[in-house]
């Protein structure tokens, strides 16, 4: 069974804008999968679509069987923003320990996870800091730690290292990996970046804007356990390359589209 | 990777008397203004030979709050018994409010108009028909002035602080599976919690003012505002010197208590300048 299974989903907003078009994705258990696009075709739309976060206008989502508003109600989605989006008022710990105390597990059972999830994101040491204490990659690994707490079956990422440095993105790229290798996730990751897309996934979902569709799905056969030397072999180079292709295949697409319309008007 | 804290602050933790000390270094400069403005004050009356009876010296008006301090004090008990009864039942009503517009914006936006065009009554033409409604003897009609001029900064504040969290904040809220109440009690409150000290900190002063305004247009003898009002009338400048000096001293001290309240609901907040 899919862990998301999308059909002919289509979303229009209030003042008519189509942000989405005949989407249909599925996505199986343990998969990484990438949303890449340019700005404008609706990847964020669609992760929060996945997520119960807005409402389709037609088609259906089903996640592990069950529709997205029963699935955010059984707490399967673990969500990871671009800004880390911590409470201000909360430490550390306190932030991680946010949702298991919304789930109302006991105090113990939620001191022993948050050790856990420090580990994990090896944050030990900074439990009683407060978020404006770290740096942003840390920040970041503590909205990572959180929204892994409750183990939820899926984890929806929207552009999560878009605000980082260089460096600090493909440190944490790493410690993704090897934090979905730890855990028993999905992940649905959103991101601008094509090396990143095509490092950290399983496949790679190309979309297209104006209206956003999907314009190609591109397998990445990159054997696991992934490290950093990856991202030098040929085979990631050329991995690179026919995303960036597919990419720019949609873009063209939606320029000539455009373009008929805008002599009209003018 | 390392975990070593070496991008980090640490965190600021100092004892109680260490911070005080440093907030006394701070206060130098406000007293020295203090000492200066009353050194002025005291010698230029003697050189401009200005009638003291009008503008009495600094030290003149000191020796007459000694000579009258358990009278003053008293008064100034009995007044701030009434600002701090409006200041709770203002301030109470305006979060409760506030609390049920941030939940229901519709509500807000049918209301909000007149609860503006209400903040617009002046306070001093309402305060004789509060003392006509309530027993203007009473330190309930007193409450009620003071009441109606906290509500409505502290409702403006804490309706802004309760709606100004961001989206995704409310969004990870119902990612966790949380509902409305939940969302507020943890997030919209917590959230809004230093504009509502903020309002509140107003709110102590204009308590204040509204007890004692509510007192010139008739209240007790024991009231500091009847007997700032009477000793005014009378042409005791001295004495009504002192009791404007108490009323301050009360409304500091007011000021200052809620402001360590915040200070301790606050703790974790990075930015609480004041």
């Amino acid at each position: 069974m899919s862990v998301v299974d999308i059909k002919g989903l289509t979303k229009r907003f209030d003042g008519g804008t189509v942000a989405l078009e005949g989407i249909d994705l599925s996505i199986e258990e343990r998969e990484f999968i990438s949303l890449i696009g340019p700005s404008g075709c609706g990847k964020s739309t669609l992760l929060r679509i996945i997520g119960d976060l807005i409402q389709p206008t037609k088609g259906t989502v089903q996640v592990n069987g069950k529709s997205a508003a029963q699935a955010r109600a059984d707490r399967d989605y673990g969500i990871v923003f671009q800004d880390a989006v911590l409470y201000d008022w909360r430490t550390v710990s306190r932030n991680i320990s946010l949702p298991l105390e919304l789930a109302r597990w006991s105090r113990h059972r939620r001191a022993e996870r948050v050790k856990e999830m420090l580990d994990l994101v090896e944050l030990i040491g900074f439990e009683r800091h407060y978020p404006w204490q770290l740096s942003g990659g840390m920040q970041q690994r503590v909205s990572i730690a959180r929204a892994l707490s409750f183990d939820p079956a899926l984890l929806l990422m929207d552009e999560p290292f878009g605000a980082l440095d260089e460096m600090t993105r493909e440190r944490l790229n790493l410690e993704l990996l090897r934090i979905w290798e730890a855990s028993a996730s999905t992940m649905v990751f959103v991101t601008h970046s094509i090396a990143e897309a095509v490092f950290l996934s399983t496949r790679v979902v190309v979309m297209s804007p104006r209206p956003g569709r999907i314009s190609t799905v591109i397998p990445i056969d990159l054997p696991h356990p992934r490290t950093a030397a990856i991202r030098e072999d040929p085979r990631f180079f050329d991995l690179v390359t026919r995303v960036r292709e597919a990419l720019h295949l949609g873009i063209d697409v939606d320029r000539q589209l455009a373009a008929p319309s805008r002599e009209a008007t003018s | 990777m390392s975990t070593a804290p070496v991008v980090v602050q640490p965190v600021p933790r100092g004892t109680l008397a260490g911070r005080v000390g440093k907030r006394m270094v701070d206060w130098v400069p406000a007293l020295v203004v203090l000492v200066v403005v009353l050194v002025v004050w005291q010698e230029s009356i003697e050189i401009f030979h200005i009638k003291k009876f009008l503008a009495p010296q600094p030290t003149a008006i000191a020796s007459t709050f000694w000579a009258d301090r358990h009278e003053l004090l008293s008064a100034g008990w009995f007044t701030f018994q009434e600002a701090l009864g409006g200041f709770v039942i203002g301030c109470g009503f305006a979060l409760l409010c506030a609390l049920v517009l941030a939940r229901w914006r519709g509500l807000g936006r049918a209301l909000m108009p007149y609860m503006i065009a209400a903040s617009a009554v002046p306070i001093i033409a309402f305060a004789p028909i509060m003392n006509a409604w309530f027993n203007p003897f009473s330190k309930g009609s007193k409450m009620a002035i003071a009441a109606v001029l906290c509500f409505f900064p502290v409702l403006v504040n804490s309706l802004r602080g309760l709606t100004s969290v961001r989206p995704e904040s409310v969004e990870l809220m119902r990612s966790y599976g949380a509902g409305e109440l939940e969302t507020f009690r943890r997030v919209r409150i917590p959230t809004a919690l230093p504009f509502i000290f903020t309002s509140l900190k107003i709110a102590t002063v204009l308590a204040m003012i509204g007890a004692i305004v509510g007192e010139y247009f008739g209240g007790a003898f024991t009231a500091l505002g009847v007997l700032i009002n009477s000793r005014s009338t009378t042409f005791q400048f001295k004495e009504a010197w002192a009791g404007i000096g108490v009323a301050c001293a009360f409304g500091i001290a007011f000021y200052l208590a809620v402001a360590l309240v915040e200070r301790l609901a606050l703790r974790g907040v990075a930015s609480t300048g004041d």
